[in-house]
């Protein structure tokens, strides 16, 4: 049970005791990450892997993921669950959109988060003021959310030049940060393919060429999530609804007020994903322009243990495996099953080091099944690229969910005066 | 005692008709908002539809009735099925496949593709039932990850399975021989097209649904473990079992969703296949609160609004999405209303409680009355 034994594994295995998170170790793991990253790219000989471009894309995918999974947070940590930040994101595409093109980006971007927080307003009157079941309410706002925004984008972009009945005329840019001084030597030590300092070179190259003023926002949220949520009075009794709120209550605390501030906060979360899709990832509105991000943000969010930091890096897990089917297609998704192959066998050796027989033979076929699909095939068809985050999500709840632990009193309804 | 009785059967019938007042509220403010012609609408919508009309809402209603079941399995032990969309689709292909070979003759061809179709459904709502049970991974989040696998591995099945027609970009599998399409009816001499035989099936299924969960041990335990799990547990009920048994059965009934289209209508499964299928099942099976003549009127309430608005483009130039508002609408006021009229009866039950006692011991009164 020593944690020495298993460093093999770089800063991806966790051990069996426990070990708090602290700078040091968050800083070990993302090398470890780099580290492995860097291997991968020199063993199968696939540069797209950890290319500045892909980095970059990774970010732009990573981006709304995470902004949901932060309205996600916001409101499952006040213990409403949402399953319509969907439902949110969409309105909130369409209120980019609508404002973008009729009266500016930067209004754009405020009309996305308007929208998205009459969504979160929406499930709050509903969850918190009715009681109504949190995912019975969140299904609604998604049915709703995507009805309102097909019909009035019928109503105001047809017959508008460049847009249609589907989609709005193009959306002027927000401004983007490029930083040439340092961006142009990072390229040439990135061109250089040497191992590790070139991918390193091309993260920090991806950070300061081309950078939206959005994205910084975006980042700037989660450091602002963090700050409210745990380091301020508001946010121990926002999170105090979400683990007790009968305690709340008889604290004094407002438990109705302190939840319908989070859905609403996190509807507007929500809609700023959606308006970075319509303004940052693209520059234009169009229908069913989230594919599903809602609820890859909940998951990215559930990966993170119902934290901000684990969240980004969920987040950007899908950001990535995601980019990686845009760029490479099959064969950089291929160089990938390698990856997942090995860390599949890592988490069998350590599951039967534990004692874990099952979970340890399933982990261990699942890996040499992998194994065998990487070195017997070239590519992996264009159609099954589509799929990787979804099973990215899958695997890693299947291997995690265990450890995860969501506010105590997530989901459940609950009515003034409880406390007694 | 019978007054307050009636009462309680008053606002039950009441609240769907108030949610349904509410929604269609909301749907005209929206309308007025947009300038659009909020009588116009309305008389297109609530018109008495026509001989072909009336099939074609009986048609929807069959589909969404089988997929709203699906989701009502789950409900009733609080399991969210929102995987009833990748089941069904993933069940139509292979169904479609099967039958498409041909293996048996007629309708035998045709009994295995069905038996297929359930088999590959619970298959795929199996895996979320058995990450929930050995991993504790939520059925929620698996079961949407699995509608987007569905997505992809249909499209990739597709690609390899289609064959060519001539001068045509759609992707299809091979078409089912007519000996094995089943056969529908139609609505009097002169009615254009045929409901789908399939209706049989679904309200087959809406029977035995009703009568596996009232009137059977399994079907009891199944609801005591939705209504509570700590007190299924301390009766004895295995709830790991439970929860991967009803998944299998969800999922089964969600393989037969796509059926009434595949061996009514399509006749093979091809890229532009109906999908999203599953989400409005959730929609009504709510609408529906899980009993199977409630869902059954959800689904043609839901079939009659898609079926009525669909002229509107063309008549009023106002977009048909108006009703998925409604539909939405529905949905929350329908769960907001009967959450009202449940307050409401608590309410009725504790003062008459708080009177009774009142009658014995006329001592504290106001205590019990607060809520």
């Amino acid at each position: 049970m020593s944690v020495v034994t298993n460093s093999a594994g770089g800063g991806t295995e966790a051990p069996a005791k426990k070990r708090r998170i602290t700078l040091p170790v968050v800083l070990l793991a993302i090398a470890g990450v780099f580290v492995l990253l860097s291997a991968l790219r020199i063993i199968t000989g696939v540069d797209e892997l950890s290319s500045s471009g892909t980095l970059r894309a990774t970010l732009v995918a990573a981006v709304p993921i995470g902004l949901a999974g932060l309205g996600g947070l916001w409101s499952e940590r006040a213990g409403v669950v949402n399953i319509g930040l969907e439902g949110m994101m969409i309105l909130g595409t369409f209120g980019a959109g609508y404002f973008g093109y009729f009266y500016g980006p930067w209004q754009g971007v405020l009309g996305a988060i308007l929208l998205g927080a009459i969504g979160g307003l929406l499930h709050a009157v509903a969850t918190v003021l009715f009681g109504v079941d949190h995912i019975v309410s969140g299904v609604a706002v998604n049915i709703i959310g995507l009805g309102a925004v097909q019909f009035l984008a019928a109503l105001t972009f047809s017959g508008v030049p460049g847009g249609g009945a589907t989609q709005s005329p193009g959306i002027d840019d927000l401004p983007a940060i490029t930083i040439a001084a340092i961006s142009d030597p990072l390229g040439d030590l990135e061109g250089k393919n040497w191992f590790v300092v070139s991918d390193v070179a091309a993260l920090l190259r991806a950070l300061v060429t081309d950078l939206s003023v959005l994205t910084l926002i975006a980042l700037s949220l989660f450091v602002f999530t963090y700050w409210v949520l745990w380091r301020t009075s508001f946010g121990l009794r926002l999170r105090s609804c979400g683990e007790s709120p009968a305690a709340a209550e008889s604290l004094g605390i407002n438990v109705i007020r302190y939840k319908l501030i989070a859905v609403i906060a996190s509807g507007a979360f929500a809609g700023l994903a959606g308006g970075f899709l319509a303004m940052v990832a693209s520059s234009s509105f169009r229908d069913g322009q989230t594919g599903g991000r809602g609820y890859i943000g909940l998951a990215a969010m559930i990966f993170g243990n119902w934290r901000p930091g684990g969240l980004l890096a969920g987040a950007g897990l899908f950001g990535y495996t995601d980019t990686l089917r845009l760029r490479g297609g099959g064969e950089t998704i291929h160089g990938l099953l390698l990856l997942v192959a090995v860390l599949l066998v890592l988490v069998a050796i350590w599951q039967l080091r534990r004692g874990h027989r099952i979970a340890a033979t399933v982990s261990g076929v699942l890996g040499v099944l992998i194994g065998v699909w990487f070195f017997l095939s070239e590519s992996v068809p264009d159609d099954l690229t589509g799929m990787t985050p979804y099973v990215t999500t899958l695997l890693v709840l299947a291997l995690a969910s265990q450890r995860l632990r969501m506010p105590a009193a997530d989901g459940k309804p609950y009515r003034k005066g409880s406390a007694g | 005692m019978s007054d307050a009785r009636l009462k309680r059967v008053a606002l039950a019938i009441g609240a769907p008709a108030l949610a349904l007042i509410i929604a269609f509220a909301i749907t005209s403010l929206v309308l007025i908002l947009a300038g659009d012609s909020v009588i116009g609408v309305w008389q297109q919508i609530l018109s008495v539809p026509d001989v072909r009309g009336v099939t074609n809402i009986l048609n929807a209603a069959t589909v969404y009735y089988l997929s709203a079941v699906a989701v009502a399995i789950g409900f009733r032990m609080s399991l969210f099925n929102i995987g009833v969309d990748g089941q069904y689709r993933i069940a139509s292909f292979v169904a479609a496949i099967v039958a498409g070979e041909a293996w048996l003759p007629g309708y035998l061809n045709t009994l295995l593709a069905l038996v297929a179709a359930v088999l590959v459904g619970a298959l795929w709502a199996g895996i979320a039932g058995l990450l929930r049970v050995t991993r504790g991974v939520s059925e929620v989040i698996s079961t949407i990850m699995l509608n987007a696998i569905a997505t992809a591995v249909v499209a990739y099945l597709l690609r390899k399975a289609a064959v060519d027609a001539e001068g045509s970009n759609i992707t299809a599998t091979k078409d089912i021989p007519e000996g094995s399409w089943i056969p529908g009816f139609s609505l009097g001499s002169d009615a254009p097209n045929d409901v789908y035989g399939v209706i049989v099936v679904a309200v087959v299924v809406g029977f035995v649904y009703w009568l596996v969960i009232n009137r059977t041990r399994f079907g009891f335990d199944l609801r005591a473990t939705g209504a509570s799990e700590s007190a299924a547990i301390a009766s004895g009920i295995d709830v790991k079992r439970m929860v991967l048994v009803s998944m299998l059965l969800s999922g089964a009934v969600a393989g037969l969703v796509g059926m009434p289209i595949l061996f009514g209508d399509a006749h093979n499964y091809g890229s532009t296949f109906q999908s999203g299928l599953g989400f409005a099942g959730i929609a009504i099976a709510l609408l529906g609160r899980n009993h199977p003549v409630g869902i059954a009127l959800g689904a043609l309430l839901f079939a009659f609004l898609d079926e009525q608005a669909n002229p509107l483009q063309i008549l009023l130039d106002v977009s048909p999405d108006i009703v998925k508002i409604t539909q939405g609408v529905i949905v929350l006021t329908v769960v907001i209303a009967y959450e009202v009229v449940r307050r409401y009866g608590v309410r009725l039950e504790q003062r008459l409680v708080a009177s009774a006692l009142a009658d014995d011991d006329t001592d504290d009164k106001g205590a019990e009355v607060k809520v």
